[in-house]
């Protein structure tokens, strides 16, 4: 049973936008970061990566490091414990053990460029960096496999040896297919046979990256007492600490994760990558803290992007404007090692449409490229350029509206998802009805000047929000301030989000309260900050931690007035009981005689933060003669459920529309025939800036969460991925040509124009 | 009685069957009496006595967290599908 709620509109603290309460200390430069941590006799580690996307390692030769003068430590994969071949609940998803450790340092293998293979720890970065490089590699390089049908072509070599592959229930040897998976509903074939119109479109799209600003770190010291101590820039203190002790066999109850403040992660902090070697260096260095932190190229090279790959997709539908049937083959490319974004790709591709019948066939394809990692609504983004792509033919081809379409078609309470379960409240049919009733839809695209040409494109999309569990501690102050310790990361100020909602029930301005973060032996357990999760189940354990705060409270006043619990009422930040009344903060002051601190925790272990829709609409320009793009106008509607922080709702909208468009109209893993990055800076691996991007206008349409006292939804991952169809679809309106392929960049608009 | 979503790799089962009634109080109920009723299913969902690592239940309208240990209202409808994290 899970528990729903009814949800009020009038809010004191909720939907305002204060301050954020570590705002200071970030713009003034006093906020501590990975790259920032210092320790009495700290020691720099640093690795030596792969040159070639695919090799055997015939021999490692680390003696010229080991007699290097200030060098104390020398790491290779044979220093690491044997790993099963077990997967693993690692708090923040399943770790296969041998693969994982595998993809932190090689062993035999190299599955792609920058691919870590040996790693030292000296006194200081430059000694470490030159002992680094003298380490001897011998290769038998292989050829290299750049995307999925060179993965699945008859005869191509096996990335991951030993490889067993779960194609729909069967063992299959020899494959680069870690697993195929299927969800099936109803007689697709009849359907299409059924259909007035069927368009079968093939769609693909690069390997791209999140972007981070900050780059991995880690810093480590293993004691002589075996209690490890880490510092990493990480979406979630307790997933390093569960991939850690996995990794390394290490008791989790000897590792203590300190919470750092991160500089961006969107999905891609949520994976070790450093941590481990920064561990045992330390222990091979005789306890000495070691701390690494990779250069822009490594991040890119060898980190976790969202993967690229290709999607088949097939739409059957009548002249009256009704979807008979869908069926898609998502082919994602895994990275070098199984586990791509395909799953989720899955659950995603078909959740705008009501469909009566449907077939989703998922692949989950390795190729020689970094293991691929979240990004932002991992998976669907690349589901929803392949089906918004066909959507807007059949509109184009049948004459509909293309609003109106999505709205006779659209998802709603009682519709199933791809995979067959069910929606509770759903708000995608508002989004839809306020991008029609919207300025921006309703004004002309307007002339292009002499030698451009303009097109308008809009498109859908779903996520379905994350759960899981995070705890809250409150502590009332004397002075009738709140200490609040929560466990999730602040990406996006959830701090004050976290707050805003215990401030909302107990009636004390947030500005009153001090949120902070602390390590992994002094918080419950908190799952990673993503999925957009953190606001829908943090705020619920401070909502709840809250609640129990006046439970507690309640007791105190009638200890105070010599009455019975029972005789008290709260509301508004005041008790009363028989005529009498105390604000909660002077009651503050007065609680010594009662039992002294008045504290509450709560922790929550939660199914899902209620399903997300966007609807985005987009207007772009484009240079007749370059191909050049430009975004001028954008309008991102999305059901908020209910916006705690309208401010920072709207922001999350808009960073992810922004690294939508750039995945639409620029970002790619440019990928040369040996297999490498040609792209690994910023300069080459182009992302939109503020200076490419006009004002991002949002619409949030607050359709409550049941699952929520206050309604939230996830918000920061469904406005990542509409962007994709809209801006290719506005392109197409542009210059009459369709885009199958992403990035729309220059030179495939200008093939277009020749064509 | 509990109407369960057949993954499609487990309808090879129950003679392509996309559902199937199976009478439960609780999941682990569930997983037993489908077990009994068609054999070869149970290695696919659970693992050492808990739900296999990567694999969610859904019961009702929701992923549920309580695992085996999960309580059925009467008629109500169970997926199994793949355990999802965001970015």
């Amino acid at each position: 049973m899970v528990a729903t709620y009814e949800t009020k509109s009038d809010y004191k603290v909720i939907g305002n936008s204060p301050i954020r309460h570590d705002g200071v200390d970030k713009v003034t430069g006093r906020a501590i970061y990975g790259g920032d941590v210092k320790a009495p006799g700290l020691i720099w580690g640093d690795v030596l990566r792969s040159p070639h996307a695919h090799a055997r390692i015939k021999s490692i030769d680390t003696s010229a490091a080991e007699a290097m003068d200030g060098v104390f430590a020398v790491l290779t994969h044979a220093d690491f414990p044997q790993a099963d071949d077990l997967t693993i609940d690692a708090g923040e998803g399943t770790v296969n053990l041998r693969r994982g450790q595998s993809n932190v340092m090689a062993d035999q293998k190299v599955h792609y460029k920058g691919h870590v293979v040996a790693a030292v720890a000296a006194v200081d970065r430059n000694t470490a960096q030159v002992a680094a490089q003298s380490i001897k590699v011998e290769y038998e390089v292989l050829p290299a496999i750049s995307d999925v049908d060179a993965a699945m072509a008859e005869g191509a070599p096996q990335i991951l040896e030993g490889l067993v592959g779960d194609h729909l229930g069967e063992n299959v040897e020899n494959t680069n297919v870690a697993r195929v998976f299927r969800h099936e509903f109803g007689n697709v074939d009849d359907a299409f046979a059924n259909s007035d119109l069927v368009i079968e479109r093939t769609v693909s799209m690069s390997m791209v990256h999140q972007g981070y600003i900050e780059p991995h770190n880690a810093t480590a010291i293993w004691g002589q007492d075996d209690n490890l101590t880490v510092w990493s820039s990480t979406q979630g203190s307790f997933g390093v600490r569960s991939q850690v002790a996995g990794l390394l066999h290490h008791p989790e109850s000897k590792i203590k994760v300190n919470y750092v403040e991160i500089g961006g992660g969107f999905g891609g902090k949520t994976v070790v990558y450093l941590a481990p070697i920064a561990a045992l260096l330390s222990r091979k260095s005789g306890g000495r803290p070691v701390k690494l932190v990779m250069d822009r190229s490594a991040v890119f090279e060898a980190t976790g992007p969202a993967p690229g790959g290709k999607i088949r997709m097939k739409i059957g539908v009548n002249k009256d404007g009704k979807i008979q049937a869908a069926d898609t083959d998502l082919i994602l490319e895994a990275g070098g090692f199984p586990g791509s974004a395909v799953g989720a790709a899955a659950i995603c591709v078909f959740a705008c449409y009501n469909l009566p019948v449907s077939r989703i066939t998922g692949y989950d394809v390795l190729v020689n490229k970094p293991k691929s990692a979240a990004y932002r609504a991992p998976g669907s983004p690349q589901a929803s350029f392949a089906i918004e792509t066909v959507i807007d033919e059949i509109c184009d081809e049948l004459g509909f509206d293309k609003i109106q379409f999505r709205l006779d078609n659209a998802a709603h309470e009682g519709t199933r998802r791809g995979d067959g379960v069910q929606f509770i409240r759903v708000g995608l049919e508002e989004c839809l009805v306020a991008a029609k009733e919207s300025d921006h839809w309703n004004t002309p695209l307007g002339d292009a000047p002499a030698g451009k040409a303009r097109g308008r494109g809009i498109a859908s999309a779903y996520w379905m929000n994350g759960g899981g569990k995070s705890t809250c501690d409150l502590m009332l102050q004397d002075d009738g301030t709140v200490m609040l310790n929560e466990g999730s990361a602040d990406i996006g100020g959830t701090r004050t989000s976290i707050a805003m909602q215990a401030a909302e029930v107990l009636g004390i301005p947030v500005e009153d309260f001090h949120p902070s973060i602390p390590d992994t032996d002094t918080i419950g357990f908190t799952g990673v900050t993503g999925g957009s999760r953190t606001t829908y189940t943090t705020g619920l354990a401070a909502y709840n931690a809250a609640q129990k705060l006046v439970v507690e409270l309640k007791s105190r006043v009638a200890d105070l007035w010599e009455t019975e619990a029972s005789n008290v009422e709260f509301a508004d930040g005041t008790f009363t009981a028989n005529g009498d009344s105390i604000g909660i903060q002077e009651l503050a002051g007065k609680l010594d005689p009662t039992g002294g601190p008045a504290t509450s925790t709560s922790s929550v272990n939660l199914a899902e933060a209620g399903n997300a829709y966007g609807v985005q609409i987009c207007d772009l320009e484009i240079d007749l003669a370059t191909g050049k793009t430009d975004v001028i106008r954008y309008t991102a509607v999305q059901d908020v459920g209910k916006a705690v922080h309208p401010q920072y709702a709207e922001g999350q909208i808009q960073g992810g529309v922004v690294q939508g468009l750039g995945w639409a109209l620029n970002e790619e893993y440019f990928i040369t025939d040996d297999g490498a990055m040609a792209n690994r800076s910023f300069l080459d691996y182009r992302m939109p800036t503020s200076l490419d991007m006009p004002m991002i206008d949002t619409i949030m349409v607050e359709v409550p969460n049941p699952l929520h006292p206050y309604g939230v939804r996830g918000i920061g991952e469904v406005p990542i991925c509409p962007p994709l169809s809209a801006a290719a679809q506005a392109a197409k309106e542009a210059i009459g040509k369709p885009f199958y392929e992403l990035p729309v960049k220059p030179g495939r608009i200008l093939e277009a124009l020749n064509d | 009685m509990a109407t369960v979503f057949l993954p499609y790799a487990l309808r090879k089962y129950a003679d392509g069957a996309e559902q199937v009634q199976v009478p439960a109080k609780t999941l682990r109920e569930l997983v037993d009496n489908l077990e009994a009723a068609y054999p070869g299913t149970r290695e696919h969902l659970v693992e050492d006595d808990r739900l296999k690592p990567g694999l969610a239940a859904i019961v009702g309208h929701v992923a549920t967290r309580r695992g085996l240990l999960q309580k059925l209202e009467p008629d109500t409808e169970v997926h199994f599908i793949t355990a999802i994290s965001g970015g």
